[in-house]
């Protein structure tokens, strides 16, 4: 493992990519690296400064107020931002080592190793089969019997394959919303990522399939890498490693969660997480 | 202190529940206005048409003869020029709206085009009949063939169709093609995959409805000079033709001399209000068939 860590950051010197300092402390298990990132949308300066870093096989919550840019950050990671035309960032973000705000870097490759997860339930009106087959085909899959078994691994895999397994062919929409989301999260398990982007995937769910979203993250975070934004504070307590708490764009305080929950340094964390604001 | 006073609300009930009656028959005549017009319509031209329409006039040739005159030339000229037009439309028409809606960048360019189709949706079809003769007859030198005839009424009824398939994709949800780009699908597996099925029930209503329009136009037809009286049947698209509607035009011309032809003329309003009612059944059916659940 530390000789392909030091490989890869050979590669990356010589490529000229990121300076020595950075190369050398990125260490195996930092996922994600932002550095003074900054983005506007056309005059709104919506993210300022944020610098983080996200570990691999962590759950990691952005907890914040409405407006604060933790989707915006979120959406970032994987490039989605850019789907608003006026958006402009400065600074770096890189993803495993490899910057992925350039140009250069193909935003299709990114988020086949950087899935996502919606706030509302978004399946596509077709077939529970062909939703989950959806991303393994446009990368090129074809064989119906590989797609088989990526299909039951995926939705095995999001906890809801014994729900669903007598009805692959029935519309997606006949699921309810918790089924609908958790179809959502095996939809994105089938593209096989590193890491998996959840934008308040609770928000729009009853308490009950909240729950269960919750205990599947807590399983997910074996294999993967997840960074789960919401408005729920005690979510974020009962599931996350690590949280980021956002506060006007700005990146007010990042800590192990415990911390963060119990003896924040910040007065403004203190008073967002008792409730006096927000 | 309450600020509805129940005692008005009570007093002023009877005029606003007459108020709500008087709109809602005002609104009901307006709609058997149209009703009535049209039935007269329809009951006029069937009653002249009794007694023509037979397998003779269906599958006749056109003549002078008001007893012997048949619209199969008629009928095939039509249904070629619908095989011009149909593909022609479809593709420039969902190409350019999946241009101008998907990858074109919103701005001062992509403003006066859109204007310009919208503008060109209402220009009258005569104009377009001047356009295809100097174009397609003239200067591509065609002559009044089908295909000339069928590439004119494509541009009349392209802008419909383009403005038709922009609102179509315009009306699927943000968050389905958010969901394949989240996956890594590039823009056209989006397209082809998630938008293009949620918008195709739109799409397929619009250029229907649009098609529709073409069978019936006249003027275009008559500015590019679409003969009076052809004999032989066309045979492909670059063939001279004649179509419905020119035929009833015609006929309904010279009525003044014969006056069966008036009669001849009724049977073949009959006859293209039946195709158009057999087109525009296949534009629900298809909408239904196709329309996805979200």
């Amino acid at each position: 493992m530390s000789l392909l860590t030091v490989k890869e950051n050979i590669s990356m010197v010589n490529n000229g990519n990121t300076d020595i300092v950075s190369a050398v402390q990125s260490n195996s298990n930092v996922v994600f690296d932002t550095k003074d990132l900054n983005l506007w949308y056309g005059e709104t300066h919506a993210l300022k400064d944020i610098n983080l870093t996200i570990n691999e096989k962590e759950v990691t919550a952005i907890i914040g107020p409405s407006g604060c840019g933790k989707s915006t950050y979120l959406k970032t990671l994987n490039r989605m931002v850019e789907l608003v035309p006026t958006v402009r960032t400065t600074g770096e973000i890189t993803y495993k080592g490899k910057s992925i705000l350039d140009k250069s870097s193909k935003v299709e490759e990114l988020r086949t190793h950087v899935g996502m997860v919606f706030q509302k339930p978004n399946p596509f009106p077709k077939s529970i089969y062909d939703n989950i087959a959806y991303g393994p085909r446009i990368h090129g899959i074809r064989n119906k019997k590989i797609l088989d078994e990526i299909v039951e691994k995926s939705l095995r895999g999001a906890y809801i394959w014994d729900e669903v397994k007598d009805r692959l062919k029935e519309n997606a929409y006949g699921l309810s919303g918790g089924q609908q989301q958790r179809l959502c999260i095996a939809r994105t398990l089938a593209i096989e990522p590193d890491v998996i982007l959840m934008d308040e995937p609770t928000s729009a769910l009853d308490p009950k399939s909240t729950l269960k979203i919750e205990d599947l993250v807590q399983e997910l975070k074996k294999d993967y890498s997840i960074i789960i934004v919401t408005h729920n504070m005690q979510q974020a307590a009962r599931i996350s490693d690590r949280t980021a708490f956002f506060l006007n764009g700005e990146v007010v305080e990042f800590d192990v969660t415990d911390t963060i929950f119990t003896k924040p340094t910040d007065n403004r964390t203190e008073d967002y997480i008792s409730g006096r604001f927000g | 202190m309450k600020y509805i006073d129940a005692e008005q609300v009570s007093k002023r009930m009877g005029t606003r529940i007459a108020k709500n009656n008087l709109l809602k028959s005002l609104f009901f005549m307006a709609t058997l206005f149209g009703l009535i017009v049209l039935a007269i319509l329809i009951y006029r031209v069937v009653v002249d048409s009794v007694g023509w329409i037979d397998w003779n006039f269906l599958t006749g040739k056109l003549s002078t003869a008001a007893e012997r005159a048949g619209i199969m030339g008629a009928i095939l000229g039509t249904f070629w020029m619908m095989l011009v037009v149909a593909p022609v439309t479809l593709i420039l028409g969902i190409g350019t709206a999946i241009y101008l809606e998907l990858y074109a960048k919103k701005g001062r360019f992509q403003a006066i085009i859109q204007t310009n189709i919208s503008n060109l949706a209402g220009v009258p079809s005569i104009v377009y009949g001047i356009l295809g003769l100097t174009i397609f007859v003239r200067a591509m030198e065609m002559g009044n063939i089908i295909l000339a005839g069928g590439l004119t009424l494509s541009l009349l009824i392209l802008p419909i169709v383009i403005v038709a398939a922009q609102e179509a994709i315009r009306a699927v949800p943000g968050f389905l093609s958010e969901a394949s780009y989240g996956m890594g699908a590039t823009k056209w597996q989006t397209i082809k995959n998630v938008i293009l099925p949620a918008a195709l029930p739109g799409i397929l209503t619009g250029a229907i409805l649009a098609l529709s329009r073409a069978i019936g136009e006249t003027a275009p037809l008559t500015v590019i000079g679409i003969p009076a009286l052809i004999i032989p049947f066309p045979e492909g698209i670059f063939d001279k033709f004649t179509a419905l509607p020119m035929q009833i035009y015609y006929w309904t011309l010279d009525s003044s001399l014969v006056a069966e032809y008036a009669n001849l003329a009724a049977a073949t309003i009959v006859v293209l209000l039946l195709l158009l009612f057999v087109l525009n059944s296949a534009a629900i059916f298809i909408r239904n068939k196709f329309q996805q659940r979200f």
